[in-house]
């Protein structure tokens, strides 16, 4: 195939290669149980995987249903507020008063609301993926320059035609930008949420291997962590390079 | 496409622009009319308020005194037959050139094949064929600027207004594509108003020639053209002597 495709497929590898290396290396220095060797991890992870393949799957399932409700609510309220004056002083205030804070606080409360089962952990990480789009949206809204928002009224466009022409194609960047980087904290909080509450996904099956003193099998859970991360900014990054094209 | 070109009408026009505290008045007491399929340069000093009476002419901006017609009618907006290329050409650097050149015809509903079509011969005509999927970062000044242009022509408008659109262009490509302006606009019959900085150009492309004072800007002088629209006559020695009549009646304006 193409040599670009080839070499960027070499450098995977090589940094594969080199994060295995270095976890080995660490491994044997620290010579502790509670750090196996990425040998010990991956005997596991294949031997448990009729165990981890389902729970990879539920997790996956809740990321990325919250990224989905998270963005499909945040990029239409970012465009409007950022279009209108009036709501943009009124909630650019609340919005940076309320995105700082981390929304992972809020789990306790919501296991109260929402119970054990997907309902609390779709809600905290949407809640996540909401602020970290709304905020990158609406920043790219007001980037808009206004002269492409003359142009398409001085052909005649409608408001409807605004959104689509320009406002849409013009931020959609952002948004994959903003979901490529907010995969890191979305799995951190579904870490957090899996550990604390319910008997199923990832982050379960990683606090449940701890308490067993089980570090391998802990070890498997974590490389099938890093391996949906990886997957979804994977993904996140090829669609952020189709759409920036005209960059 | 032979098209029937608008009728302008200005009549007492001034625009003030209220930024707060200091009001502004770009034009004072305009009044110009432009038959139908004429075509007339504008020119004047810079801040005159060229750009602000071209706006006026598409429907972006109200004046806010007098009247401003188009075939008889106020313009409130942007008119469907009026095809504008504003001052910074207004492409989208997130379409393609084919995207770019079709968005008039797009926004105006006309189905997608047809539009595709019409867009592509307008681009066959400002000799962009064979760019339609590029994106317009990948295309020099020039080549930009004629994509305004195939857009403004895919649009078949009737009322063809120009802000500058040759001033990003060195002098050679400049006077070829002044001629691909001078045949469209023969070949076509649409009323056209051009806005520009270089004498040469309103007088190469205007049948008349509308000058603009100092801020406020008003018309000053209204000079007939009439050998306009022959090719040749760049290089006649009557072509210098217009350029040289507009050049006494700019410094004299500006006194
Ligand atoms: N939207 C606006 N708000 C406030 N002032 C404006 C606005 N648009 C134009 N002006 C002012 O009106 C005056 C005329 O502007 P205009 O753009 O029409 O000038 P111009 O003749 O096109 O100049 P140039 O040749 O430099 O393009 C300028 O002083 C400008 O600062
Ligand atoms: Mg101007």
């Amino acid at each position: 195939m193409k040599p670009p495709l080839l070499r960027k497929i070499g450098g995977y590898v090589f940094a594969v290669v080199f994060i295995f290396a270095g976890w080995w290396i660490t491994a044997v220095l620290v010579n502790s149980p509670a750090l196996p060797t990425p040998a010990d991890a991956v005997e596991v992870l294949v031997a448990n995987a009729d165990q981890l393949v389902p729970y990879f799957f539920t997790s996956a399932y809740r990321v990325i249903v919250s990224l989905v409700i998270g963005t499909v609510l945040a990029v239409p309220i970012a465009h409007v507020c950022a279009r209108s004056r009036t709501l943009d002083t009124l909630f650019a205030p609340v919005l940076y008063l309320l995105y700082p804070i981390p929304k992972v606080v809020l789990l306790p409360i919501l296991l109260v609301l929402f119970g054990l089962a997907d309902a609390p952990k779709i809600v905290l990480i949407s809640l996540t993926v909401f602020f970290q789009v709304l905020v990158a949206v609406r920043d790219a809204v007001r980037a808009i320059p206004e002269s492409a928002v003359v142009a398409i009224r001085s052909l005649g466009g409608s408001r409807f035609d605004e959104y689509r022409h320009v406002a849409v194609p013009a931020t959609m960047p952002a948004v994959f930008t903003s979901l490529r980087i907010g995969v890191g904290t979305a799995i951190a909080v579904l870490f957090i949420a899996e550990a604390m509450a319910g008997s199923t996904g990832l982050g379960y099956y990683i606090m449940q291997s701890w308490s067993m003193v089980n570090y391998p099998r802990m070890f498997a859970g974590i490389i099938a962590m890093a391996l949906l991360g990886v997957v979804l900014y994977a993904l996140f990054d090829i669609v952020e390079r189709r759409l920036t094209r005209w960059r | 496409m032979e098209t029937q070109g608008a009728h302008i009408s200005f009549s007492h026009v001034s625009v003030e622009f209220d930024d707060g505290a200091d009001a502004l008045t770009a034009c004072k007491d305009v009044s110009f009319t432009v038959e139908p399929g004429q075509a007339i340069a504008l020119i004047g000093p810079s801040g005159c308020g060229k750009s602000t009476t071209l706006r006026m002419a598409s429907g972006l901006l109200e004046p806010s005194e007098g009247t401003v017609l188009v075939n008889d009618e106020p313009v409130v907006r942007p008119r469907q037959a009026t095809a504008l290329i504003p001052q910074d050409l207004g492409l989208f650097p997130w379409k393609t050139v084919l995207q770019n050149a079709a968005l008039g015809l797009t926004i105006r509903k006309v189905a997608k094949r047809e539009a595709q079509e019409r867009a592509c011969q307008a681009l066959e005509q400002v000799g962009l064929q064979g760019f339609e999927r590029s994106y317009p970062k990948e295309l020099s000044g020039g080549m930009r600027q004629r994509l305004a242009l195939a857009r403004a022509l895919a649009m078949d408008a009737d009322l063809l207004l120009m802000d500058e659109p040759l001033s990003a262009i060195d002098a050679l490509l400049r006077e070829s594509l002044q001629d691909a302006l001078l045949d469209l606009w023969l070949q076509r019959g649409h009323t056209q108003m051009l806005v520009t900085h270089s004498i040469e150009e309103a007088v190469y492309l205007g049948q008349r020639i509308l000058v603009f004072s100092e801020r406020p800007g008003t018309v000053v002088a209204d000079i007939a053209n009439p050998d306009m629209g022959n090719p040749e006559w760049r290089d006649s020695m009557a072509f210098a002597e217009k350029c040289l009549e507009i050049r006494a009646v700019l410094a004299g304006g500006a006194r």
